[in-house]
């Protein structure tokens, strides 16, 4: 494995894996409740025009969120 | 013949509201849930001999009870026991969607699971085994297109079977969440079960791992059904939340969420089969952000649809408008001759007719601007809008999504607050809502155009453009500003979170599309028949009561009598005309006010338009009109009224500017108060109405005595 990095700190077209998300309370439960969880499988896909919030791609879907989010997700880069 | 009551679950852009049409087709209503501004709706129909209720569940990712929607899909379930609940759900992302399906099988209720969107599923070469996912979720599971209704009368007929097997008895699904909360989790279960706490509506388990999740709406439920009980369960979710952060750096609800999703992974490893060589499965939608959200191309594009949007239902819109405010007119000229003068046609015509009407000839203008929402909405594309704006509306304690209000309501000069705050329900988070509803009446809408156009026209005739284009910026400027003063102040509170699903774009369906812009529009209409109907009575009655008393009559009407020329005639009418408003309550109210709006250059006329103005900012300048006795006045013809102004040693420059201010600022017309209101809080929109007219008021005042200076 990897190191580990911030999500805001990932690259575009990088692919990651999830390894902690520290959240708490309703931010917390959202990023849980749409799948972003430890050992899932992603990759920032995009930024918005002013670079946040970035878009996400999971799987099956895409979402979205801000920087100040994403300082909560901590990744680890994954080799093609 | 028996009735069933089946609820509707489902993810957002899954496809449910599709599918909620497809299955009760026109015989649905819509409302609010009680307390909530969160939509209701239910579909009443028959089905196999019995009589079927359909209730559409908001759209959620979770039960989790964090937001209004999440919350109302959980009482639902809890409080009126359906006998089944389909699950709607996007077997695209079939992983994401059992997320909610097993909360409503730990839960208990029969389930029946609906993996909707298969076409995209086969079109991306993946594979489901349906009968394997019926298996192991223990579930009937049927596939279906809500939006050709392929499979939908299987999926009814499946819920309809399950509704007779089991007759309302729940069976909950367990699921193991490890080792550090099962053995707790147990314990829970015992102890709540030998109390009969809270089972005679959820499972034992159900309950104790909502406190293992600290949900506040379960513990506060349980302190009031049983105190001591409820402690020690806290005090034991507590204590293992300590252990389990020492040990796992991890909260319960986390742990849950992970093993709820261990659980879905391990059954979704059977069921789902991925193409080989298939990276991005939702590549096309993937093309068309590239170009759609670009840094540059992005914002342009969006502005170029916002144009568009704006274009088509204001120069469109006009058409059937046109032929409305036809109708209205006959009705008028109709009623006119038909009933015999006095306050009857006067109150007849006058009153309802040019009142209702005057709201109902909004309608088309709402009807095309929501048929372009649903749309876009549909598509994906507002979600977006959303994405590219939210930094910048971040910074004023707005959301991304607000936009869309703002340029309905007239951030492009010309548009209608109406509509504008009824396009604040694609705001989600409930904060950055009232903030929006709050400031979207600023913009310059079609009905202050015509004040400003004659107020800059008659002071600034040099550079009318310029003032023009000042008085638009001004107003987004204002409306941003306020929105960070309130988000800091009565709305105070962290920014709603911006995780948010970008769905991939579709094809909007043609039936849904107009189906959501009748719901609204009826919506609307609806509002003409009945509170706005009484407003414009009331409204008639104080511009037209007390009259003036037979003795100026009779003085006026000698004084005609001895007229000579025509134009003494008009001038005696005119005086007449200024005398019998002044005496009417409107009039009074103006006269009364006169000492204190003196302090931003007002006088007793300009304080009847805009109290006439509360009603509807169009009435600004044909009361205005009125006030200075020039008769009848052509809204689109300001030119004499003008000219009046600029004549009038008390009205100077100051003043155009205060009223300027005053009427970008002050309380929105009464149909967006209603409207406002039905989409937060009476006490909301009374809120908006006070804080709004004051601040305008400081405003106006500041701006008064700037310009006095320095002009």
């Amino acid at each position: 494995m990897g190191n580990s990095i911030c999500l805001r700190k990932a690259k575009v077209n990088q692919k990651l894996k999830i390894l902690t998300v520290s959240a708490e309370g309703e931010l917390g439960r959202r990023i849980r409740d749409l799948g972003l969880i430890p050992g899932t499988e992603c990759k920032v896909i995009g930024k918005a025009p002013l670079k946040d919030p970035v878009a996400l791609r999971l799987k099956d879907f895409t979402l979205t969120l801000r920087n100040s989010e994403a300082d909560h997700i901590t990744v680890t880069p994954l080799e093609d | 013949m028996a009735s069933y009551t089946l609820g509707i679950a489902g993810n957002p852009n899954c496809g449910k509201t599709t599918m909620f049409n497809a299955l009760t087709g026109a015989r649905q209503h819509v409302a609010n849930w009680p307390g909530v501004t969160v939509e209701k709706k239910v579909g009443h129909i028959e089905a196999r001999g019995h009589s079927l209720e359909l209730v559409d569940l908001p759209g959620t990712y979770s039960l989790t009870a964090y937001t209004q929607e999440e919350l109302v899909a959980r009482n639902f379930l809890v409080d009126e026991r359906p006998e089944v609940v389909i699950d709607v759900m996007n077997a695209d992302a079939l992983e994401r969607n059992l997320y909610l399906a097993v909360q409503i099988m730990e839960l208990g209720v029969p389930l029946v699971l609906g993996l909707n969107m298969m076409d995209e599923v086969r079109k991306s070469g993946k594979a489901i085994d349906s009968a394997r996912l019926s298996k192991l979720t223990g579930c009937a599971v049927v596939e279906t297109v809500a939006r050709n209704e392929s499979g939908t009368r299987e999926l009814l007929d499946a819920a309809l079977a399950l509704a007779e097997e089991k007759k309302g008895a729940w069976s909950p699904l367990n699921i193991s969440y490890g080792p550090d909360l099962d053995p707790v989790l147990d314990e829970m279960t015992r102890m709540i079960t030998e109390e009969n706490f809270l089972t005679d509506r959820v499972p034992a388990r159900w309950t104790g791992i909502k406190y293992l999740e600290r949900d506040e709406d379960v513990v506060i439920k349980g302190r009031l059904a049983n105190t001591a009980l409820s402690d020690k369960l806290e005090a034991m979710a507590k204590e293992v939340g300590a252990h389990t952060q020492k040990t796992l750096n991890a909260q319960p609800d986390a742990l849950i969420a992970d093993h709820r999703y261990g659980f879905i992974a391990g059954m979704i490893k059977d069921v789902v089969s991925y193409p080989v060589l298939d990276e991005d499965r939702i590549s096309r939608s993937d093309q068309m952000d590239k170009v759609l959200t670009h840094t540059v191309l992005g914002p342009l594009i969006m502005l170029g649809i916002i144009y568009l949007i704006y274009k088509v239902t204001f120069s469109v819109g006009e058409i059937p408008m046109g032929w409305l405010e036809m109708f209205f007119g006959w009705l008028g000229d109709t009623a006119t001759n038909i009933l015999p003068e006095g306050h009857l046609r006067s109150l007849v015509v006058s009153g309802i007719i040019d009142g209702v009407g005057g709201v109902l000839g909004f309608v088309p203008l709402i009807m095309f601007m929501f048929l372009m929402i649903s749309a876009l909405e549909d598509s994906g594309y507002i979600a977006r809008m959303a994405y590219m704006l939210d930094r910048i509306f971040k910074i004023f304690g707005l959301h991304g999504t607000s936009v869309l209000p703002f340029i309905v309501s007239g951030g492009i000069a010309g548009g209608c607050a109406v509509p504008g705050v009824m396009a604040t329900r694609t705001l989600r988070s409930p904060k950055e809502k009232l903030a929006t509803l709050f400031v979207t009446p600023y913009m310059t809408c079609g009905a202050k155009v015509p004040v400003f156009l004659m107020l800059t026209a008659a002071f600034f005739p040099e550079n009318s453009a310029t003032v023009m284009l000042g008085i638009t910026l001004t107003a987004w400027a204002m409306a941003l500003i306020v929105a960070r003063i309130l988000r800091s102040t009565v709305i105070r509170g962290e920014s709603t979170p911006f995780v948010m699903e970008l769905p991939p774009y579709r094809m909007p369906t043609l039936r849904g599309v107009l189906i959501h812009t009748w719901e609204r529009t009826w919506e609307y209409a609806k509002k003409a028949g009945t509170v706005i109907l009484g407003i414009s009575i009331l409204i008639w009655a104080m511009m037209t009561f007390p009259q003036l008393p037979q003795e100026r009559l009779d003085h006026y009407a000698q004084l005609r009598a001895a007229a000579q020329t025509e134009e003494q005639t008009t001038e005696i009418d005119n005086s007449e005309a200024e005398e019998a408003v002044r005496n009417t309550i409107a009039g009074r109210i103006g006269t009364a006010l006169e000492p204190v709006s003196e302090l931003a250059g007002f006088n007793w006329r300009v304080n009847i338009a805009l109290t006439g103005g509360f009603a509807a900012k169009e009435v600004i300048v044909s009361t205005l009109a009125t006030a200075y006795s020039l008769g009848e006045l052509d809204v689109e013809e300001a030119q004499p009224l003008s000219e009046r102004l600029v004549k009038d040693p008390q009205f100077t420059v100051a003043s155009a500017i205060a009223l300027i201010v005053f009427t970008m600022l002050y309380a929105p017309c009464f149909v967006t108060v209603v409207t406002m209101a039905r989409e937060s809080s009476w006490s909301w929109a009374a809120f908006s109405v006070v804080g709004s007219t004051t601040l305008a008021f400081a405003m106006a005042i500041l701006s008064y005595h700037v310009a006095g200076a320095f002009l």
